[in-house]
């Protein structure tokens, strides 16, 4: 097992994917910036903490949970269902950010788009990553990414962040590195 | 989950949780009324050997909000004199291919037959069974108590809840006091000493005779149905009788703690377990508990069959 | 007829001796006919063939569950000689015509000896008195009456009966179950019921029929027998009347010495039983009872009942368990394993005791110039209770599956060998 991203990269990489949003969007005003829980939620929660403090506004940060969207519900027990929470409560018209932790076979942003389908009419769905670590199994892409990291498919990537794990680490398990 | 068939068959942690989940699909529901794809490709059938439009409904609603497909089967007839009818439907819908059948029966212990037979391969989830449970209205009842008393979080430790009426016959009874208890709420039986079940002491409830002296106390008001006819069966001499000593009276009402509610599981019979002022006062979440068994049920389904059944874990060789 | 040598055999206190059968009687060595077939019965106990007080044969009328002939059947596989048929048959068995057409029945399949036991009333309707006179006058010999499955409730016809059978040394056997405290019920009535949501049948429904019965039968001075007792209070009443000097003989189901309540939280309708299974407390008071002699004898109360019966929701499914095949080795689990009674005592409940209740002269003893009804047990040996391969035609049993012990190896009837068990 090894760190590929420590404290301080994570919070670099943050900050820079905060700017790039808020360029690539002209500004904050029409944002909503929904995490996927569990961790991206965190993520969301700190990135709209930054654009709050670089726009000296007080953005909220949203959630979307994709359980009841996944395509591999029949294979597993039922999963526990996580909170979905709409800032604003629509969100027709309004530029969508989706934020996760680990962009891996894209199944997970496919339901996140099925379910944003089923909550309204975004003006634009835009998705920002931490970690991106390749083997897309669907044609779906990042717009804002943290890192690259080249993975084989049988490693595994995991974040840890302070908010539930006591520590901020990216670590990559299962390779020969 | 496997079946629900029994609020005994629940945990405390798997009671929580349907409650929980109900939470966050009733805040999702909110005014749009949505569906969700979850239940795509299964297909729920409501067997209803007794009469039950709301409960069918609502189950049918719950159903399909999650997308599955909904077969109603309505056996006609109480008069349906042997179980036959309950073996032999239930191999039809076996091979009509139900993923789930929702039951409600005039015998006790119909949905554990259903279940325990193995005549059919579904989940199993009893709407009604006799006298014995009801586990569904229990849980739309501790959601409704919660959502209003607890803050919509956790258990209902703390609760005096007041259960009254015809304990005796009561199928929401004894799925209430079971899941109550487990949730960690005070429960107090409010009833003539004849429509008490003999064997009660066990239960670890409170018994009395005399709503007076319970009303002041009591956080939840639970009146059940008292059916007319048991007058016949002399349970007690009059109408009249009953709802002077039990019925839920304005001048109860106004009696009752603070922040205390008044439910019902319906239908209700204005004028004699419950008064109509009192049914239609501010305290009053009667009307509520229809629309919170509906997020309640969609709880139930998704957890029995959202994922994969434990039966389909079975045979593939996980377990739940 | 066969006669037979039979060598290697002990009685129930352990003593072993050679018997010998011949003419369909007991006899000394001596008298042994010639070419009598030789039986080793090494390792085996030999007993009184058992009497069976109240068993329902369902002919005629319910050929479905059962018969004459395979109650016959299933009787000697469990080792009895004698059964008493409940007349709640269709027509029922309230006439000389009825209970002669039982009894001519039991005679020409002659496994065993089929006693007919005639209603009280007419139809089992409770209302008008049944030709008690005319049965125990007919061929079948009748002495025994009862309206089982329903209670003689009126007061006034229990008195009348309990009166009438005086003149012919006849018993009237009471089902004690009080029909206003137990309409619809479906089990005992306690914490159980409560929670299952299936309507009770209280202790005090047959314990106040009891206890009018006894204090009725004291007054009339008339025999009484009360049927399949269940509860602790039931045992009570029998033992203060007996200690008052009451003629009043009872009996127990050897499922009501083992089975209780909560079976009844599988909702398997093979548990459903009138009258209903009961608590711990008691069991242990009916194994007391029987153990002091307050309770009689072990009656099976065989109720056979075909699989539609049983294989539906409880309320719907037929009250009854039957019990031919498995009363000796529940009851010898039950009250001998347990060191309640000896083999002996157990024996005399079985046999000895229902016969002279009954009158039934010729069972009940293995003494010389006895009739040859006996039986050879294995008591050694364990066996299991397979449902679907039981001699009787229904297959409800609540032991299937158990492992019980005392192995019924052959019976005997009349000197005839009736029942052999194949080797396993």
């Amino acid at each position: 097992m090894s760190v590929i991203l420590n404290s301080g990269e994570i919070s670099r990489a943050l900050r820079r994917i905060s700017h790039e949003i808020l360029e690539k969007n002209h500004g904050p005003e029409n944002l909503l910036l929904l995490g996927i829980p569990t961790r991206g939620a965190y993520l969301s929660r700190r990135i709209a903490g930054a654009i709050s403090e670089i726009e000296k506004i007080n953005l909220e940060s949203g959630t979307l949970d994709i359980t009841m969207y996944r395509d591999d519900l029949r294979l597993k027990a039922p999963r526990t269902l996580l909170p979905t929470n709409i800032p604003g409560g629509s969100i027709d018209g309004r530029d969508v950010v989706l934020i996760d932790d680990v962009f891996f076979s894209g199944r997970t942003i496919r339901a996140a788009l099925d379910a944003l389908n089923e909550l309204g009419r975004p003006k634009s769905v835009q998705l920002a990553v931490l970690i991106d670590r390749g083997h897309r199994e669907l044609p779906i892409r990042a717009d804002f990414v943290g890192k690259n990291i080249p993975t084989a498919k049988e490693e595994s990537v995991r974040v840890h962040l302070s908010e539930i794990d006591s520590v901020d680490e990216v670590l990559i398990e299962g390779s020969s590195q | 989950m496997k079946h629900l068939l029994s609020i005994a068959d629940l945990s405390k942690d798997e009671a929580i949780e349907v409650l929980d989940t109900a939470a966050e699909l009733a805040r999702l529901s909110e005014g749009t009324g949505k569906k969700f794809p979850t239940l795509r490709g299964r297909t729920v059938v409501n067997l209803f050997f007794e009469d039950s439009t709301r409960t069918r409904i609502s189950f049918e609603a719950a159903a399909k909000r999650l997308s599955a497909d909904v077969i109603n089967f309505a056996a006609k007839g109480s008069s349906v004199s042997k179980g036959e009818s309950l073996k032999d439907t239930a191999l039809t819908l076996q091979a009509m291919g139900a993923d789930a059948v929702v039951i409600r029966h005039g015998a006790s212990g119909a949905a554990h037959q259903l279940a325990k037979q193995e005549w059919m391969k579904g989940v199993v989830i009893n709407a009604g069974d006799g006298t014995h449970e009801h586990p569904t209205q229990a849980l739309l009842d501790a959601f409704t108590i919660r959502r209003h008393l607890k803050e919509n979080q956790g258990d209902l430790s703390g609760i005096k809840v007041g259960i009254i009426g015809d304990i005796l016959h009561s199928r929401v009874a004894r799925s209430n006091i079971l899941l109550l208890k487990k949730l960690g709420a005070e429960v107090v039986l409010i009833a003539p000493p004849t429509l008490i079940p003999v064997g009660v002491a066990k239960w670890e409830v409170g018994v009395s005779y005399s709503l007076d002296d319970q009303i002041k106390s009591l956080d939840v008001v639970m009146a059940l149905r008292v059916q007319k006819e048991r007058m016949n069966d002399l349970y007690f001499p009059t109408e009249r009788e009953y709802a002077r000593g039990y019925g839920l009276t304005s001048e109860r009402m106004k009696q009752m703690k603070t922040k205390s509610i008044v439910m019902h599981p319906g239908p209700m019979n204005r004028g004699l377990e419950i008064s109509a002022e009192s049914a239609d006062s501010q305290r009053s979440v009667i009307v509520e508990q229809v629309a919170n068994g509906v997020s309640v049920r969609m709880a139930v389904l998704y957890l029995t069959l959202g994922g994969a059944t434990f039966k389909e874990l079975a045979s593939s060789g996980e377990s739940l | 007829m066969s006669s037979y040598r039979i060598t290697g055999a002990k009685d129930s206190n352990g003593k072993a001796s050679e018997y010998f059968i011949s003419d369909g009687k007991f006899v000394n060595e001596g008298e042994l006919a010639g070419g009598a077939k030789n039986i080793d019965a090494k390792g085996l106990t030999i007993l009184p063939g058992f009497v069976d007080l109240h068993t329902h044969l369902r002919e005629p009328g319910r050929e479905d569950a059962e018969t004459v002939l395979t109650a016959s059947m299933a009787a000697a596989t469990g080792g009895f000689t004698a059964i008493s048929a409940m007349p709640n048959t269709l027509p029922v068995a309230d006439t000389a015509g009825v209970v002669e057409q039982v009894y001519r029945l039991g005679k020409y399949h002659g496994v065993c000896d089929v006693f007919p036991i005639g209603a009280v009333t007419v139809g089992q309707s409770g209302a008008q008195l049944a030709e008690l006179a005319a049965m125990n006058q007919s061929e079948a010999g009748v002495r025994i009456f009862s309206d089982d499955g329903h209670c003689v409730f009126d007061p006034l016809v229990m008195r009348r009966a309990l009166e009438y059978v005086k003149i012919f040394d006849g018993v009237i056997a009471q089902h004690a179950q009080d029909p206003r405290l137990t309409q619809d019920s479906q089990m005992n009535e306690g914490e159980i019921s409560a929670r299952l949501g299936l309507k009770g049948w209280p202790a005090v429904a047959e314990e106040a029929i009891i206890a009018r019965d006894v204090l009725l039968a004291e007054h009339v001075d008339s025999r009484l027998h009360i049927c399949h007792v269940t509860t602790a209070g039931g045992v009570e009443i029998i033992r203060s009347a007996k200690k008052r000097g009451i003629k009043v003989t009872a009996e127990v189901t050897p499922h009501h010495l083992l089975l209780t309540d909560d079976l009844a939280e599988s909702y398997d309708p093979v548990y459903k039983v009138n009258p209903p299974l009961r608590t711990k407390a008691d069991v242990q008071a009916l194994r007391e009872g029987l153990a002091d002699g307050t309770i009689d004898i072990v009656a099976t109360d065989h109720a056979p009942h075909p699989h539609e019966s049983k294989d539906c929701e409880w309320s719907a499914a037929a009250f009854g368990m039957v019990g031919l095949e498995t009363a000796f080795s529940i009851a010898y689990q039950a009250m001998v394993e347990t060191k309640l009674i000896t083999l002996t005592q157990l024996v005399d409940r079985l046999s000895k005791n229902p016969a002279e209740i009954g009158r039934y002269k010729d069972h009940g003893s293995i003494s010389i110039g006895a009739r040859a009804n006996f039986t050879l047990v294995d008591l050694h040996a364990n066996w299991q209770v397979e449902r679907l391969k039981l001699a009787s035609k229904s297959k409800n049993t609540p032991f299937d599956g158990m492992v019980l012990p005392g192995v019924i190896t052959k019976t005997f009837h009349n000197g005839a060998l009736v029942y052999e068990r194949n080797s396993k």
